[in-house]
């Protein structure tokens, strides 16, 4: 009952959104107000019905309704209720049910935060996200319904696959999703302003923090598949280029463009109609993000189950959502126009400078994923595009994006000079050059010490912006620490967010020097890596609530002195009959030690150890970027409201 | 600055998504299909000679080398098969045709060990006339291969003339590899 | 053996191997060994779905990280090595595809997408609106007495 009550609750969502689709866009074409306050209502119902339906979906999970084809696939009795829960989302069918509520809430979040939005931008907006909503719905109630029942119904479930069967990969992907759907809002704000043929600094500043908020999520959600690839992969490494990966990264350089874009917008009227690209670019990554990777064209190592016939209907509906924006964009855009000039050095000139790089990386980044394709079709010819083309090509434009990073806050807004911005930044040049020569000449390694130099500028700049805002040193305490107080939290939220980059850069970095080995040890047998000393104490068997595991017991200790007792162990899932390896790690802050557990020959373990340092700072940084994020977005909130409602109050006093 | 180009500009992200989406598209038919295999390895070793190797044969029989197959001065299929292998089983009727069609296959049981290999052939017919054992898997990678089973078309004269990586079906027998060998006769 | 699990079991998120590879594998002397590792990692695994030799633990990647482990031994140069691979297995093989015409769009990408977008900021500035024109005499005028009043 409980399966077809969902059924029934997302194909009433394909009809509220059909509806949602229609109504507002007709509404505000006609100025028929009653049309457009339709919006608000029908994101609302939508979300309510598919939250229904995925609540339906969840409760077959968690009472083990084998019935549900897709529960008996991915799900098992045996296994623990939290894992039943994330498993709705863990398999084709279930995440992109997850995808469509998670963009239902945010038309909701459109319809319930958007009450200071002109009417006929606010429908527009439900509108297009209606639109989008509606296709995507369509597939999966076609397609990809992942509660239809089987029948017989099996005694017990597949199981999920034990990779999946952990915290990191559990929460990853409706943080990840949250990220790539969240980018939907600035899409439909940035066609609602085509059909509309106005954009101004009002848009902007409505756009940026729902831009803010996706950019937040989508950096958590990469940051999160990326630690677990790290620790739960057992490969020691974060980041392997590989087509899914890179497709997360698209939408968040694109993402991180239009940030920065929309500030430009917001502040000084100009670079409308890039920004309105970038918006729509955006979105348009995610989409060949999220759905790309499920055809099967690309070679990767995550890769969906594949089928065709998803593929071809996937691709219509992005040639629709995708090509129907950029039409809209190549007919409406030539109405915008720019007011606001800018000196080429300026705060604008910078950021445009950064648009362009982040720009050509995203450009580079999708050519290596989608060259082997086009090597294919064009010429026939099979090519590998991996990791070393990436690094060859991505570090170089990096390294002025960095440069630019910590320049640009100090520049004024319209016409700059670059020296006296310089002479600002000449203490956090210095810092950096002396990071720089002393890790090149202490660790012979040339990349390592440019990547120690660019995090050194990166968090030095922040902190001058900050010391240059606040007058610190230069003014008397009473004035630094009112100016302390009186800087805008937007201020606080990119400088944060620019020294989070420097902290994931010196991770990097740090990375590039870690040191491995592999060795086969019996217990009571040490070896020394990286200082440490890792000595096998014994293999043990371990029964677990669905696996079986095999434990190595291993001591790290450092000059006789213990610094960590290890537990890598091997996991035999009993219904998938796979076994995955539970790396042990171990870290201090400014190093991990890491350790996998692999086969057993001769009484000997196979253990393969990391020393891996700054490792952790990869990801702690990208929490510090997605903290700066929200520090700006908690600004952007206490501003936004204030304009608009003296907006709203002026328009209150007049008749439409 | 006219109108013109900026249009042209304003269209070029259509123009790029449109290419992109077309290129999809070609390609998804492609693998529908079956002509396209993104995991696929094609060979290097088309229009060149076999190369070289010697081997050791099921014991008590002989193996075979390059030398052999390319003195029997006919065109020969060669097929690397292992009994671990399951698309192996299934490819077993189709050389059993091929074989009572006359055609010489010389087998090479790649990664397997003897008794298996002889187990294997019992079990599910042995249409090869002659059989080498590659257990280090060293001639396979000079061949390019990349699973089992592979089977390699040798023209008279030594040069590979055709390459499938996968299982041999009759459908494929009767639309590319009997008329290849008809060809090269 | 991979090639048969792909198609019986049509692959959910493909199980990655394990790359714990059997330190009997590794070359005693070190330099020789970071050459070997370095090497491995510019070549794809074949059967696998995005890994490279050095990573996998699949047995052709085994075979062939022994094979560039016996090259490097026997005094080949890094080329020697790749070019010995590519004869086998095509330039597919290689994680970093050789430069050539083909590969002339991946390896132009960097300097295209710079040219375009310096190429594009350059002519959106030169459509910029002029700055407005400065004042009249008869405007400075007004203004002044403006000021004044």
């Amino acid at each position: 009952m409980i399966p077809e009550l969902g059924h029934f609750a997302l194909a009433l969502a394909v009809v509220i959104a059909g509806a949602q689709a229609v109504l507002p866009l007709l509404g505000a074409h006609r100025r028929d107000v009653r049309l457009m306050q339709t919006a608000p209502a029908l994101a609302i119902g939508q979300l309510v019905a598919l939250a229904t339906a995925y609540g339906c979906l969840v409760w077959s999970a968690v009472v083990d309704d084998f019935s549900v084809a897709n529960v008996a696939e991915n799900s098992n009795s045996l296994m623990p209720l939290v894992y039943k829960i994330t498993g709705t989302w863990g398999n084709h069918e279930g995440s992109v049910l997850l995808w469509c509520l998670i963009l239902a809430l945010c038309g909701g979040a459109v319809a319930a935060f958007g009450r200071a939005l002109p009417s006929s931008l606010r429908a527009r907006v439900i509108g297009v996200l209606g639109f989008t909503s509606a296709g995507f719905l369509l597939f999966t109630l076609t397609t990809s319904n992942p509660l239809e029942r089987v029948w017989p119904p099996p005694l017990d479930g597949r199981d999920m696959n034990p990779l999946l069967q952990d915290p990191g990969l559990a929460f990853h992907p409706p943080v990840l999703y949250s990220g790539y759907v969240g980018f939907s809002i600035p899409f439909a704000f940035a066609v609602a302003a085509l059909l509309e043929g106005r954009v101004d600094a009002a848009w902007g500043r409505w756009v940026r923090p729902w831009t803010l908020a996706a950019w937040c999520l989508l950096t958590g959600g990469i940051a999160l598949g990326s630690w677990w690839a790290y620790y739960e992969l057992g490969w020691g490494g974060f980041w392997f280029w590989d087509p899914v990966e890179n497709a997360s990264l698209l939408p968040w350089l694109a993402g991180t463009a239009l940030l920065h874009s929309a500030i430009v917008v917001e502040k000084r009227e100009a670079l409308k109609i890039w920004t309105i690209l970038l918006a729509i670019g955006t979105f348009s990554l995610s989409l060949c993000g999220t759905f790309m990777v499920r055809s099967g064209i690309l070679n990767s190592v995550h890769s969906f189950a594949n089928d065709p016939t998803r593929g071809v209907f996937i691709l219509a509906l992005l040639a629709i959502v995708i090509g129907g924006s950029l039409l809209l964009f190549a007919l409406r855009a030539p109405a915008m126009t720019a007011t606001g000039i800018f000196a080429p050095i300026s705060r604008e000139g910078a950021l445009v400078l950064n648009n362009i790089l982040l720009c050509s990386i995203c450009a580079v980044v999708l050519t290596g994923t989608t060259y082997p394709l086009f090597a294919e079709l064009v010429f026939g010819a099979k090519l590998s595009v991996g990791p070393p083309y990436f690094q060859a090509t991505v570090f170089p434009l990096a390294i002025p994006l960095f440069a630019a990073m910590s320049l640009g806050p100090v520049l004024p807004w319209k016409r700059a000079e670059l020296w006296p911005a310089l002479l600002k930044l000449w203490w956090a040049a210095l810092i950096a050059t002396f990071i720089g020569i002393a890790a090149a000449l202490g660790l012979h390694a040339g990349m390592a010490a440019l990547g120690f130099a660019a995090s050194a500028w990166l968090i030095a700049g922040a902190l001058a912006e900050l010391v240059e805002r606040t007058r610190l040193f230069r003014a008397p305490f009473a004035t630094v620490r009112a100016r302390f107080g009186a800087q805008p939290l937007s201020v606080w939220g990119s400088a944060v967010a620019h020294a989070g980059m420097g902290v994931t850069v010196a991770g990097i970095a740090g990375m590039s020097l870690a040191s491995s080995t592999i060795v086969a040890l019996h217990p009571g047998q040490d070896v020394v890596l990286g200082g440490y000393d890792w000595t096998l104490l014994a293999l043990r068997d371990e029964p677990g609530p669905n696996y079986t595991a095999r434990v190595a017991d291993i001591r790290v200790s450092r000059g006789g002195d213990e610094i960590a007792m290890f537990h890598p162990s091997r996991r035999m899932f009993t219904v998938e009959k796979t076994s995955v390896t539970d790396t042990a790690i171990q870290t201090n802050g400014l190093r991990d030690l890491y350790a996998v557990l692999g086969e057993e020959r001769d009484g000997a373990a196979v253990l393969r150890l990391h020393v891996n340092p700054l490792a952790p700072w990869i990801w702690f940084g990208a929490l510090v970027m997605a903290v700066g994020g929200a520090l700006s977005l908690a600004d952007r909130r206490q501003r936004i409201g204030a304009p608009a409602r003296r907006a709203a109050a002026i328009r209150a006093g007049v008749v439409p | 600055m006219t109108l013109l180009p900026r249009r042209a500009l304003l269209l070029a992200p259509l123009g790029v998504a449109a290419i992109g989406g077309t290129g999809f598209w070609l390609l998804l038919n492609r693998m529908s299909e079956g002509s396209y295999d993104p995991h696929g390895v094609p060979s290097m070793l088309i229009g060149k000679p076999l190369p070289g190797f010697s081997l050791p044969g099921l014991p008590p029989s002989d193996g075979f080398s390059r030398a052999d197959v390319v003195a029997t001065g006919r065109p020969t299929l060669v097929n690397f098969f292992a009994s671990w292998c399951i698309p192996c089983v299934q490819e077993a009727p189709a050389l059993m045709l091929l074989k009572q069609q006359g055609t010489p296959i010389w087998g090479i049981a790649y990664k397997d060990r003897p008794a298996a290999t002889t187990e294997f052939l019992h079990r599910n017919g042995d249409p090869y006339t002659r059989i080498a054992r590659d257990e280090p898997g060293n001639t396979a990678i000079d061949f390019g291969l990349y699973g089992v089973p592979e089977s390699y078309v040798i023209d008279k004269a030594g040069i590979v003339r055709w390459r499938w990586a996968g299982g041999l079906s009759e459908d494929i027998l009767h639309q590319s590899l009997v008329p290849l060998l008809q060809s090269l006769a | 053996m991979r090639r048969t699990a792909v198609v019986l079991l049509g692959i959910l998120l493909a199980a990655p191997a394990y790359a714990v590879s059997d330190p009997a594998e590794l070359l005693p002397d070190r330099t020789q060994e970071q050459r070997a590792e370095a090497l491995g990692h510019q070549l794809r695994c074949l059967v696998c779905q995005n890994e490279s030799v050095e990573e996998s633990n699949a047995d052709l990647a085994r075979d062939l990280r022994r094979i560039i482990r016996q090259r490097v031994v026997a005094g080949d140069s890094d080329q020697q090595v790749i070019d010995w691979m590519v004869a086998r297995y095509g330039n597919f093989v290689r994680l970093r595809p050789p430069f050539n015409a083909i590969t002339l769009g991946l390896w132009g990408a960097p300097a295209i997408a710079l040219l375009a977008g310096i190429g594009i900021a350059l002519v959106a500035r030169r459509r910029r609106p002029a700055p407005p024109a400065p004042l009249t005499d008869a405007e400075r005028q007004r203004l002044a007495d403006l000021l004044k009043s």
